[in-house]
């Protein structure tokens, strides 16, 4: 999902060096945990892949929400009302609300804020696929809302049990603000295909681009997924990604047809017998080149972030300068 | 109680929750301050986790600025029942 980046195998995959018996039992302990349902607070103890495994997990998707803000700051001051502005507006607040939430949790794990700015400013850090897509038009920022706030939901709402307290109390906020998220699109959709014939053809065309790529956002299919296996075993991952996207499939499937929208998949079909739709196969060619950097915007979006945290850094500095300032008047005035 | 500070303490009553203010002791130090919220606050095991604060630590708003600070301002479309969605639209 925010995470796909999670199914890049690393260079060079660790070597596994033995376990001495107490850390056997350390595990097998921790396992016991997590196989009752105990949550894991920051300072228990955690085997070093479980710790790794969420600073990947928990980092990358704070790294999708910030960088989430981009295609959608595209079109603030192109709103085609105050009221879709002010929505608009509230919509990003959000979402780098939900940014600083993730990263903090993150800071639990013994990271640093520092760090994890520098890991998504050099590019070596993932964030979602989705957000290396072009806004083109208005109906974008309706799709946007629907469908990738709406497979953001999906994905979101089981890790609101995830076995990490500090991750799931974040994704308990994060879920809470983010279905208006997804209603605002909904509706921006919905007055578009109700709209004049142009309106109509604008949201059927941004349909068109955009749901591949949102099926895209719950990560390769499982038998090429080869992290969820040990992260559904301790609890960080509650469905594959295969199930989530099925989920997915079969909730905005009816979403779509209400609005007389047409799902660009020839093969997408109820199946009675699975109580499911059949969809056709996601181009995964286009999903690996999109993670390994090569999608329609990703250099534009690094450098964005680039230049946002270069031409913010006057204001980092002046915060601090301002911080001390105010520190000598007090000792000042504690001296008189 | 001169120089026993004021510690604030927050307790995890189990894991999976985050820690929640309770009340506050004096202490002579740090230490002396979680033993002395253990025996206060969790006498029957209401804690799996306690943090004490030093109570000038903490910066809190003032009354004053309530308005400022919590004014709901009439920003109620970051609520989702500002849209109107048809009922018959499911899992939204
Ligand atoms: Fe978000
Ligand atoms: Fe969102
Ligand atoms: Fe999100």
């Amino acid at each position: 999902m925010y995470t796909q980046g999670l199914d890049l195998v690393p260079k060079g995959a660790e070597a596994q060096r033995p376990k001495d018996a107490e850390e056997v039992r350390l595990e097998e302990e921790f396992q016991k945990k997590i196989d009752a349902e105990i949550r894991i607070e920051p300072d228990d103890w955690m085997p070093e892949g479980y710790r790794r495994t969420l600073i990947r997990q928990i980092s990358q998707h704070a790294h999708s929400e910030i960088v989430g803000m981009l295609p959608e700051g595209n079109w603030v001051t192109r709103a085609p009302t105050l009221r879709r502005k002010a929505i608009l507006l509230a919509k990003i607040q959000d979402e780098a609300g939900h940014g600083l939430y993730l990263y903090s949790a993150c800071e639990t794990l013994g990271v640093s804020r520092e760090e994890l700015i520098e890991q998504l400013l050099s590019g070596k850090a993932k964030y979602s696929s989705i957000f290396n897509y072009p806004t083109l038009t208005w109906a974008d920022v309706g799709i946007i809302g629907w469908l990738v706030d709406g497979a953001a939901i999906m994905n979101q709402v089981p890790l609101q049990r995830c076995s990490y307290g500090p991750y799931a109390r974040a994704m308990i906020r994060i879920c809470r603000e983010e279905s208006f998220h997804q209603r605002q699109g909904y509706e921006i959709v919905m007055a578009m295909a109700q709209g004049t014939p142009e309106q109509r053809r604008m949201v059927q065309d941004a349909l068109n681009r955009w749901w591949w790529p949102v099926l895209m956002m719950f990560g390769p299919p499982d038998k090429d997924s080869w992290h969820t296996a040990q992260s559904m075993k301790w609890k960080i991952k509650r469905f594959t990604n295969d199930e989530l996207r099925q989920r997915f499939v079969d909730a905005v499937v009816p979403q779509a047809e209400r609005l007389g929208l047409k799902i660009p998949d020839p093969h997408l079909k109820w199946n009675p017998e699975r109580g499911h739709y059949d969809f056709g196969e996601v181009p995964w060619d286009e999903f690996w080149r999109v993670v390994r950097g090569d999608g329609p915007c990703n250099r534009q979006r690094l450098e964005q972030r680039r230049r946002a945290w270069e031409e913010g850094r006057w204001v980092r500095e002046a915060a601090l300068t301002y911080a001390e300032k105010r520190r000598r008047r007090r000792e000042a005035a504690r001296a008189a | 109680m001169k120089g026993w500070p004021l510690y604030e303490v927050f307790i995890r009553p189990r894991n999976g929750i985050a820690h929640r203010h309770v009340g506050s002791v004096h202490a002579p130090d740090p230490e002396m301050a979680l033993e002395l919220a253990r025996d206060l606050y969790c006498r029957r095991g209401e804690g799996a986790s306690i943090w004490v604060v030093p109570a000038s630590a903490i910066t809190a708003s003032r009354p004053e600025d309530r308005d400022a600070f919590f004014e709901p301002l009439e920003k109620e479309y970051r609520h989702p029942s500002h849209y109107d969605i048809p009922p018959d639209v499911k899992n939204m």
